[in-house]
């Protein structure tokens, strides 16, 4: 139908969960737009690639800590506004079922699905002291050129 | 309006109709037609919009006890 097919790229710098969901909801409706989709995931959007299950990692003392101190995974992040200590994001996530709107980790499962390009920027990866094996299988670890590669012959830009 | 394949959205919320018409229509031939039905408020709006710019023909659309309908010709 069309020669080359549109891309869209989006950061997600963001670690809060409905931030995360408008980045995926996005990436999900330009991937049925039939573009090339890649997310850019760096700093604290890194933590919705995280896998949920804790791992004995060999790690120094600060990595620890940030690995305690931030969200195991995306079901696990907060809210940007009224996240009242964990209480908003079960509050969301009923309001959510409610009204049959997809939660976070079934929109990156979906978006999996629909063969989006999940990036973890690695630079801050090391600052997070965030590992590869922590991560969701299947994604891709690339730098700021890579991510400038798709990004400039995009049609949609987007940083979240 | 005769339809060669029907997709049951309703009850589902954005942006689960648009995916789901997407792997729909990649099932039919050029020149089927998709009859979809959804509820969700934003679907004409999104479906009239994908249409447009993914190559397919919005032939027709209506509504009836609150669900939308919409009949796409595959480009």
């Amino acid at each position: 139908m069309t020669e080359q097919k549109k891309k869209t790229t989006i950061i997600l710098f963001s670690g809060d969960y409905d931030k995360a969901m408008a980045a995926y909801i996005i990436a999900n409706g330009a991937a049925a737009y039939d573009h090339e989709v890649t997310i850019f995931h760096t700093f604290w959007g890194l933590n919705a690639l995280r896998k949920d299950e804790p791992l004995t990692l060999n790690k120094g003392f600060l990595e620890k800590m940030f690995a305690k101190m931030m969200p195991r995974g995306a079901d696990k992040m907060g809210l940007s506004k009224m996240n009242f200590a964990g209480m908003g994001p079960k509050m969301i996530k009923q309001v959510i079922k409610k009204h049959n709107a997809m939660t976070l980790p079934q929109l990156i499962e979906m978006a999996q699905e629909q063969e989006v390009k999940l990036i973890a920027c690695t630079m801050t990866m090391d600052l997070l002291g965030l590992q590869q094996e922590e991560l969701l299988d299947g994604i891709d670890y690339a730098g700021v050129a890579a991510y400038l590669g798709d990004a400039e012959d995009g049609n949609v830009n987007l940083f979240i | 309006m005769n339809a060669d394949k029907v997709l049951d959205a309703k009850g589902l919320a954005c942006p689960m109709p648009i995916v789901k018409t997407k792997k729909a229509i990649n099932d039919l031939q050029s020149g089927q037609v998709l009859e979809v039905h959804a509820t969700d408020k934003g679907a004409k709006a999104d479906l009239t919009a994908w249409a447009k710019s993914s190559g397919n023909e919005l032939l027709n659309h209506e509504e009836e006890n609150n669900v939308l309908k919409f009949w796409i010709k595959k480009g």
